[in-house]
């Protein structure tokens, strides 16, 4: 959950922008405009989400020699705990815009749960916690990011 | 490239078309990006076959990161100073996002201009897909 070190790459900018469907010049030319203006090239609003690349303990990242519970041979079994929570709410606070060439790190802390009974009466499972992504080196805090995951009611089979 | 304090007006609004048919390609490239490989996002014999959705569906965070490109369109590079989004429905291959940006107010606190807005994105059906809020630094 926390991530030690998260290098912002260029090139990482780069490809999240493109997954995102975003050709603004700001996330791959440090010569452009507002690279300049900003003091080059700057991670898109939601870039660092991409720092689950940097962190060991992500369950939904294959690691070399261990299970994975997608598909191969055979459909494979269902790994619950790290399929089953959606995504419910996401926000972050930007302190300042994060710039490419950067290294960040994490601090994470957990925040309320709760629960909530549906319309079918089944119950609704959230869970919040808050990453702080700091700068390594100075500490100084750049994004607040805040998630809000939701486990739905167990499927009736 | 920003907005300013003095032509923005409440109420003002920015519509985009954000994704035409959103492919099964896109959706892996976000998760190769983004290091969420969720099979749920890619594989799918799991997806259908083990946890019973009718296909691959897109991570929350690449519809909420589409919403994005919405508000810097509008409100320019490194302006943005808050962005949180609900997600409502599956974003599925082949939907076409829609996102509206709305201005809900304009204000000064500490000598600086700020815009807050509503966001949503829909799909091809209307349904909404994400909802939110931001906030956006504007000059005078």
């Amino acid at each position: 959950m926390t991530i030690e070190r998260f290098p912002v790459e260029e090139g990482h900018i780069m490809l999240f922008a493109r997954a995102i469907g975003d050709t603004n010049p700001v996330y791959s030319d440090p010569d452009c405009a507002a690279a300049r203006e900003l003091g080059g090239i700057i991670a898109s609003p939601t870039f660092v989400a991409g720092g689950s690349q940097f962190d060991d303990d992500v369950a939904v990242r294959p690691k070399i020699g261990q299970p994975w519970f997608g598909s191969g041979r055979t459909p494979s079994g269902f790994n619950r705990e790290a399929a089953g929570l959606l995504h419910a709410e996401q926000h972050f606070e930007y302190h300042r815009p994060l710039l490419a060439g950067e290294v960040l790190t994490t601090v994470f802390r957990e925040g309320e749960r709760w629960e909530k009974t549906n319309r079918s009466g089944g119950t609704l499972k959230f869970e919040e916690s808050v990453t702080e992504y700091r700068v390594k080196a100075t500490n100084e805090l750049v994004v607040t990011a805040r998630m809000i995951k939701v486990m739905p009611p167990k499927k009736e089979s | 490239m920003a907005l300013n304090a003095s032509t923005l007006k409440v109420g003002d609004t920015r519509t985009d078309v954000l994704v035409d048919n959103l492919t099964r390609t896109q959706i892996v490239q976000y998760a190769g990006v983004s290091g969420d490989y969720n099979p749920l996002h890619s594989d799918e014999v799991y997806t259908t076959q083990v946890a019973g959705y009718p296909s691959v569906f897109a991570h929350g965070m690449l519809t909420m990161g589409i919403t994005g490109k919405l508000l810097t369109d509008w409100v320019g590079d490194g302006r943005l100073t808050k962005f949180g989004v609900r997600f409502s429905t599956q974003v599925w291959p082949g939907d076409t996002l829609t996102g509206t940006a709305t201005i809900a107010a304009i204000r000064e606190e500490g000598g600086q201009w700020f815009a807050d807005l509503t966001v949503e994105t829909v799909n091809q059906d209307g349904k909404s897909v994400v909802s939110g809020t931001a906030t956006a630094r504007l000059d005078a």
